[in-house]
């Protein structure tokens, strides 16, 4: 039903083409997060895989910066609504990770987890065959402590709640389990194309 | 972070409805409230946001979410404090084309983690920076209806004294409400201003609020853009409260 004398700003072809519903463009880079910024200092870090409950590998700053390096340039969409095109990131893909801890095949589901205590469920086929990494730069510049530095999980084709901040571990589990979004409301995958924002959606 | 028992229980399914506007009320010249009465409402938890949809004529919509500002009070009505943004798409409709008796798609409540129920006790330190006020408000006026005992300091932050929202509500609550104390503040505003200091906040404005309390406070809500939340929780942090109680919502880039 139509909102009376709402007629909108529409984007242009182009743009729209590449938003998906009820996302807007926009060119600054939001903050979100559930609490503070965390103070994660290079010399302490540690990213660790995990089968269930079992460490399978784990990696210093220095160790971490060894693994092979990719970029991936990516439209991004946050569940609050906007979108940014073209954001350029580097880190190491999930891939290149799995290799290098020995995990030939992954159980079907992941929980990202994260220095501040957030964690997040993505299905592990969304970050496996080139779709997701650990990024550690953003436009050629470590990512800044806002925006989830030194690494934080990139899987740009879901909204980026689940692209976790301050990523500190992939954790592959037998059932899905809900993080803390998903715990509170939000839906389990994730899809903007499909709007799954929220449970039911 | 945040364990369970702290999870605003959430619909099912968050399924989109109708909203009649029913009140509207220019807070600020940039500010304007809105009371919506949704079709079919069955509550909320203080701190918690709703989404809108508009549709044009031609099947077009834009989608944005605003917090509630009015408490949680059986009333089936909810209100919204709408910021005109100048190129914005959906806050112009609002201030310049929305009337009583229009309706509003809407759906909600959404949000399980910057809320607060007064079982979870305090003392509380709110901390917000212009409309960043809107959930802390929520929750200010809730307590002062469900437990006005729970000891509760606001600090709140705006540009100019004529940005500054419900700020004769606000004053009046810190008169009368014994267990309430504000700390408002006025980053750019020229002459003095009853009721506030001038200047941004600071850590002395933190030790003073962190003062009036009887004992530190068990949750820190900070709402606001990211600039402010970002220099709030960095006093926060460095006046020793743990990063695990201080929950943040941050508006814009």
């Amino acid at each position: 039903m139509a909102t009376r004398g709402f007629f909108g700003k529409r984007p242009t072809d182009e743009v729209g083409e590449r938003l998906p519903p009820g996302q807007y463009l926009t060119d600054d880079f939001p903050v979100l997060s559930a609490g503070p910024t965390p103070r994660v200092a290079l010399d302490g870090w540690r990213f660790t895989v995990k089968d269930g409950v079992r460490p399978v590998a784990s990696w210093s700053w220095e160790a971490f910066n060894q693994l092979p390096k990719t970029k991936l340039t990516r439209d991004i969409h946050c569940v609050t609504k906007w979108s940014k095109f073209n954001t350029a990131w580097s880190g190491v893909t999930i891939d290149d990770i799995l290799a290098e801890a020995g995990v030939a095949a992954p159980s079907e589901f992941t929980l990202a987890h994260s220095y501040d205590g957030y964690s997040t469920n993505v299905p592990t086929e969304d970050l496996i065959n080139g779709k997701a990494m650990i990024a550690t730069h953003f436009e050629g510049q470590p990512i800044s402590p806002d925006h989830g530095g030194p690494a934080r999980l990139l899987v740009p084709h879901l909204y980026f709640w689940k692209s976790a901040k301050w990523v500190n571990g992939l954790q592959f589990t037998s059932r899905d389990e809900a993080g803390f979004w998903e715990l509170r409301g939000y839906h389990m995958r994730g899809d903007p194309w499909r709007e799954q924002r929220f449970t039911g959606d | 972070m945040s364990t369970l028992p702290d999870i605003a229980p959430q619909p099912e399914r968050l399924v989109w409805q109708e909203a009649t506007v029913v009140a509207i009320t220019a807070s600020t010249p940039r500010v304007k409230v809105f009371r919506l009465k949704p079709a079919d409402w069955h509550g909320f938890t203080a701190g918690q946001h709703v989404d809108i949809r508009l549709t044009a004529p031609d099947g077009y919509q834009a989608e944005r979410s605003y917090s509630i500002g009015s408490a949680p009070d059986g009333s089936g009505t909810i209100e919204l404090a709408i910021d005109l943004i100048d190129d914005g798409e959906v806050s112009p409709f609002f201030h310049e084309v929305v009337e009583v008796g229009d309706t509003i798609e809407m759906r909600g409540p959404i949000g399980g983690h910057f809320i607060w129920r007064a079982e979870e006790g305090g003392p509380l330190l709110l901390i917000a920076g212009g409309s960043g006020l809107v959930p802390l408000m929520s929750i200010l006026r809730y307590r002062a209806l469900a437990a006005p005992e729970i000891p509760t300091a606001l600090i709140c932050s705006f540009r100019h004294h004529a940005d500054w929202i419900w700020r004769d509500e606000l004053l009046r609550r810190a008169a009368e409400e014994p267990h309430f104390s504000l700390f408002a503040t006025l980053s750019r505003e020229p002459a003095p201003v009853e009721g506030a200091r001038r200047g941004r906040i600071d850590g002395a404005l933190l030790d003073a609020a962190l003062a009036s309390l009887p004992a530190p406070p068990k949750t820190t809500f900070i709402c606001g853009a990211n600039p402010f939340v970002a220099a709030a929780s960095t006093f926060a942090l460095d006046a020793g409260i743990p990063f695990a109680s201080i929950k943040a919502e941050r508006y814009g880039g």
